[in-house]
């Protein structure tokens, strides 16, 4: 079922290369978002998958329609023929997945990740935090300065787009003046 | 190995060459960033699907269970989505602010607008 | 949008599901999925929703710009607190073995008053982007 929707999330980005109206290509995206989402939930991670939906199908989609609706919904025709770019793509995609090619199979029990730290934040989470989820654990407790400086840098973008659109908004209300 | 067995990854590296192809192609600021957040998402893939274990389940403890997918990785992914989000609304932003400056979203037309001025 | 009515009605019964929906995520988030970004993440969506339907200047009523400014500092303010109350304790920054007699506890408390720091944040800041792109539209339009 994984593949399913993996080769459907596929199918959505080169609808989205393709398709020229902004419009559409926002709406694609928002799909798009949904099946990672679904594609998220189907592997387990249900509090990422949660916020998938929320952020990137929801608040993402809003911003990017308000930004449409804001400046022009149509695509120029690109003037050069995109043949570097398609050839560097390539050549990136080739050398990845020859670098693959060494890593451990899908759902492979003995691969490193969950040989490391995992096994003790599971074993352990519940008696040392008294938290049943693991992942609010980890996130809140175990690893709360990475937390508070994810948070920080939230605070930081919210500060950066403060920054960048209340100004002009300032200098429009001095003009009429 | 087999072609299931590593075909998250390949759909994976699929998602990130295509938003990288976008970001690259495309002159449209939009549509770059609509590329850029593909990229980002291809990301998210890279970390949760090898952390599923099959058999497994979602990483909170209950003695049902026995056999939990890998939490690590879900707690990186968790805070770089909303880190994502509040970046990709700051270069929408930038966006704005170009189109208000420029009249267009186009970088072709930007750049030409600079080199005329 | 104010015209449709079917809209405005299935709005109003919504958004209360929403914002209780946001609560249920940020207070059974250490039980079940969920947690602080999450339950930011969608009771922003319900404000939202409403300002889409009801128009900015009702969303500016019910939540307005300096409570907005206000929670997007208050909430980091809150976690690097947290952070500073486990050295005042006698612990280390963000320990929070310390703020509790019983260690398990403490934890516990830790991480409901951390989650609380995020949602306020998180909530705050995906408001306040909503807020400036909206109103960029509608100073335009009042101007040309």
């Amino acid at each position: 079922m994984i593949s399913v929707l993996l080769t459907l999330m596929a199918i959505a980005t080169t609808a989205i290369i393709v398709q020229r109206n902004l419009f559409a290509v926002v709406i694609l995206f928002g799909i798009y978002s949904f099946l990672m989402a679904t594609v998220l939930v189907a592997l387990d991670a249900v509090d990422v998958g949660m916020t998938e939906a929320s952020v990137g199908a929801g608040i993402s989609t809003v911003l990017f329609l308000g930004v449409l609706y804001l400046t022009r919904s149509e695509e120029m025709k690109p003037m050069h023929r995109p043949l570097l770019p398609l050839a560097f793509a390539l050549a990136t995609g080739f050398m990845l997945v020859y670098g693959t090619l060494g890593l451990p199979a899908f759902s492979d029990p003995d691969a490193p990740m969950h040989r490391h730290v995992a096994p003790r934040y599971i074993n352990e989470g519940l008696r040392e935090t008294g938290v049943p989820n693991i992942v609010t654990a980890v996130l809140a407790s175990y690893r709360g300065y990475d937390t508070l400086g994810e948070t920080t840098v939230v605070f930081t973008a919210g500060i950066g787009v403060i920054a960048l659109m209340r100004r002009i908004r300032r200098r429009r209300r001095e003009q009429p003046k | 190995m087999t072609v299931a067995s590593h075909y998250s990854y390949w759909v994976t590296i699929f998602l990130a060459v295509a938003g990288l192809y976008i970001v690259i192609a495309r002159g449209n600021l939009v549509k770059k960033l609509v590329g850029l957040s593909i990229f980002q998402t291809s990301v998210y893939l890279l970390y949760i699907a090898p952390g599923k274990l099959i058999g497994g389940t979602a990483p909170i403890v209950s003695s049902e269970f026995q056999v939990y997918s890998n939490p690590l990785p879900h707690v990186l992914i968790l805070t770089a989505i909303v880190v994502g989000v509040a970046t990709l609304a700051l270069g929408l932003a930038l966006v704005v602010r170009l189109k208000e400056a420029y009249g267009s979203i186009e970088e072709d037309e930007i750049l030409a607008q600079d080199r005329d001025a | 949008m104010k015209d449709y009515l079917v809209l405005r009605v299935i709005a109003k019964m919504m958004i209360a599901f929403m914002l209780l929906f946001a609560l249920y995520v940020q207070f059974h988030g250490e039980l079940g999925p969920g947690g602080g970004f999450q339950a930011g993440v969608i009771s922003a969506a319900a404000i939202i929703l409403y300002a889409i339907i009801y128009g900015l200047p009702a969303a500016h009523r019910v939540v307005p710009e300096w409570v907005v400014e206000t929670m997007v500092a208050a909430g980091v303010l809150l976690f690097a607190l947290v952070g500073v109350a486990g050295i005042v304790l006698g612990g280390n920054y963000l320990d929070y073995f310390v703020l509790d007699p019983n260690p398990v506890h403490g934890q516990e408390r830790g991480i409901f008053w951390v989650e609380a720091g995020v949602f306020i944040t998180v909530s705050g800041v995906m408001l306040k982007i909503f807020y400036l792109f909206a109103g960029r539209g509608r100073d335009e339009e009042s101007e040309s």
